[in-house]
């Protein structure tokens, strides 16, 4: 029982991290908690659907539910999601920022916007569950007792090999250094001649990109509906906290957590209340060490 | 009373209690500058305590206490208080979004609360009999309504005036302050996290109140009465009518809700049943753009705050 909800818990909480990256970025580089994040995973997965509808999911390989077109499908709606990302901080996000309002006004902005963001699925796609594939698997079982889908075996070793890539070049590629100078200091750096708008462009891009993905990775596993992206939101939220803001191991530890503690949580407690675990575990954490894991205290964040 | 006539009167009292709520919402951000993300949590909290406490005992029920009406209100506030303040407490001393995901994790909590424990919140079927004042002396729907309205229109009163009266005094100006130039504020040795976590409770506590004067006022109470989409109507209200501006709340929220009701009525007429759900999406989408623009164009609402320089300027 403990060992298949610390494996479901490792399996959803890589993806949680996987969307968790954007939020913190944003809320390092942009200082501000962004609402609307979660609709870019929703947005990723259907935009994923509509290429799938062109050239489909691709036949069954290697005893994975899908071929490399989803794989494709997945890639383009990534660069797609990043572009719209970044088209939605053109249009409000950056003119906000320009009219020097309060930056609470932003996140209120994104609130509005990711109803409206969440509606237009609706209304696009309608309320149903989709699906990319109606191949059936069977969970392998792995250790005794636990048994994983292939298609989640997969998801988590490409979930960490797109992090890792991540990793090297916010480590040493000079785009990844100005970016992590900017979240630094966003003054400083523009002293030394870093372009910040070019910062913050990039952010939107990756941002947007690893949330279309973790976006087809839970419309994979195991469907794809309107509420995807909603439904993560606290989860989102909290594993960026938890890890510490600003960080990319500190999001993907964030987000294992998250998803660990959601599950072993529902070995005691009802399904019904899955979606305000991470809300308890974000509140702990704000009580116990509001920095997160992997953050550090900053003075003056108000 | 005519079909027209008496649907008037139930849109009033529902614009009264939603200005209840913005008028909370507006002590919160409009004059302190806090961003609460669950305003629908809090009003379901005191929608939901006042019928756990006065809804006639039922077997099977932990709630159903059968209080009086008065205690069914005063408990609904004292508990909206107690979570805001838990919640504030622990978030008000951190960055200013935290404050906003947290109290949109209430929200979330409370949805689910509502949904599944059945015991206390009935779940989906949610409470009934829930206690309504003097309905044994209004006893037609008309009369009821109209006595309700009276009612509500005197308990916004209470809360208009009592919120002006606050906000001029000292306590209020401290609020602005703070909101300006909170650095400022503490060099004069204003306790900043004190005062913006009473502003904070005082406004969620109005909104428990509105959550507890809507369920007296309909009679039972589900989780269907409580959407998401509340926080964001009440939001609307208040960015639509000018926050820092008591009145500009009242005015959104009349203003907004006319603005729902009459969009659901278009789309209901318009959209056939088979689309319904992608109807109220296009309703959805069209106020949160007329919003997202507000803020764009016109951040100051349509009445927005008086600014003050100082009274003896032109002296």
């Amino acid at each position: 029982m403990i060992g298949q909800a610390l494996t479901d818990g490792v399996l959803t909480g890589a993806v949680i991290g996987l969307g968790a990256i954007g939020v913190s970025f944003t809320m390092q580089i942009m200082r501000f908690a962004n609402f609307s994040h979660a609709e870019l995973l929703t947005w990723g997965g259907y935009l994923a659907l509509l290429i799938v509808g062109f050239i489909g999911a691709g036949a069954p390989t290697a005893g994975l539910s899908f071929g490399w077109q989803l794989l494709a499908a997945a890639l383009l709606a990534a660069a797609l999601t990043g572009l719209l990302a970044w088209m939605i901080d053109r249009l409000v996000f950056r003119r906000l920022r320009g009219s020097g309002a309060h930056h609470l006004t932003l996140v209120f902005a994104s609130f509005g916007l990711g109803l409206v963001m969440r509606h237009l699925v609706v209304l696009l796609w309608g309320h149903e569950s989709r699906f990319y594939t109606r191949e059936l698997q069977i969970a392998n079982e792995v250790l005794p007792g636990i048994r994983v889908l292939p298609d989640q075996i997969f998801i988590l070793l490409l979930t960490l090999l797109i992090v890792a890539a991540l990793h090297l070049f916010l480590t040493y590629s000079r785009t990844g250094i100005a970016m992590r100078a900017a979240a630094e200091s966003p003054g400083l750096s523009q002293a030394c001649g870093i372009d910040v708008e070019r910062v913050i462009r990039n952010t939107w891009l990756i941002g947007g990109g690893l949330a279309a993905l973790a976006g087809v990775f839970t419309g994979l596993t195991p469907q794809l509906n309107p509420e995807n992206g909603a439904s993560l939101l606290l989860a989102l939220f909290s594993a960026a906290i938890l890890g510490g803001i600003g960080s990319l191991p500190g999001a993907v530890v964030g987000g294992l957590f998250v998803g660990i503690a959601e599950n072993v949580m529902l070995l005691v407690v009802s399904p019904g209340f899955k979606q305000a675990m991470p809300f308890m575990l974000l509140l702990l954490v704000l009580v116990l060490r509001p920095q997160g894991l992997f953050g550090e205290r900053r003075e003056g964040d108000r | 009373m005519s079909g027209l006539l008496s649907y008037l009167v139930f849109f009033a009292s529902v614009v009264l209690i939603l200005g209840i709520v913005t008028l909370g919402l507006n002590l919160q951000w409009g004059f302190t500058g806090l961003f609460n993300a669950g305003v629908v949590g809090f009003y379901a909290i005191g929608g939901y305590t006042h019928a756990i406490l006065t809804a006639q005992p039922l077997p099977g029920h932990l709630g159903n206490l059968g209080l009086p009406w008065l205690a069914g209100i005063a408990g609904a506030m004292l508990v909206t208080a107690a979570a805001a303040w838990l919640i504030g407490i622990i978030t008000i001393r951190l960055r200013a979004d935290y404050l906003a995901i947290s109290s949109f994790g209430i929200a979330v909590t409370i949805q689910l609360v509502t949904l599944n424990w059945q015991a206390l919140t009935g779940g989906p079927n949610g409470l009934t009999r829930i206690a309504r004042p003097l309905s044994d002396v209004f006893d037609t729907p008309a009369a009821y309504n109209l006595w309700y309205l009276a009612l509500l229109a005197f308990i916004t009163a209470i809360v208009y005036f009592g919120l002006e009266r606050m906000l001029n005094s000292p306590w209020g100006r401290v609020l602005r302050a703070i909101r300006e130039d909170e650095l400022a504020a503490v060099a004069l040795g204003k306790n900043a996290r004190r005062f913006r976590l009473e502003a904070f409770v005082i406004g969620s506590t109005l909104m428990g109140l509105a959550g507890a004067l809507y369920v007296g006022y309909i009679g039972f109470v589900s989780p269907f009465d409580f959407l998401p989409i509340l926080t964001f109507q009440a939001w609307a209200m208040l960015i639509v009518g000018g926050s820092g501006n008591n009145r500009g709340a009242l005015l959104g929220a009349l203003v907004v809700w006319s603005i729902w009701t009459v969009s659901g009525i278009a789309v209901s007429k318009l959209v056939p049943p088979s689309h319904a759900a992608q109807g109220a999406a296009v309703q959805v989408i069209l106020i949160g753009l007329a919003l997202v623009l507000m803020l764009l164009l016109r951040p100051r609402g349509l009445i927005g705050e008086r600014s003050i320089v100082s009274r003896h300027a032109n002296e």
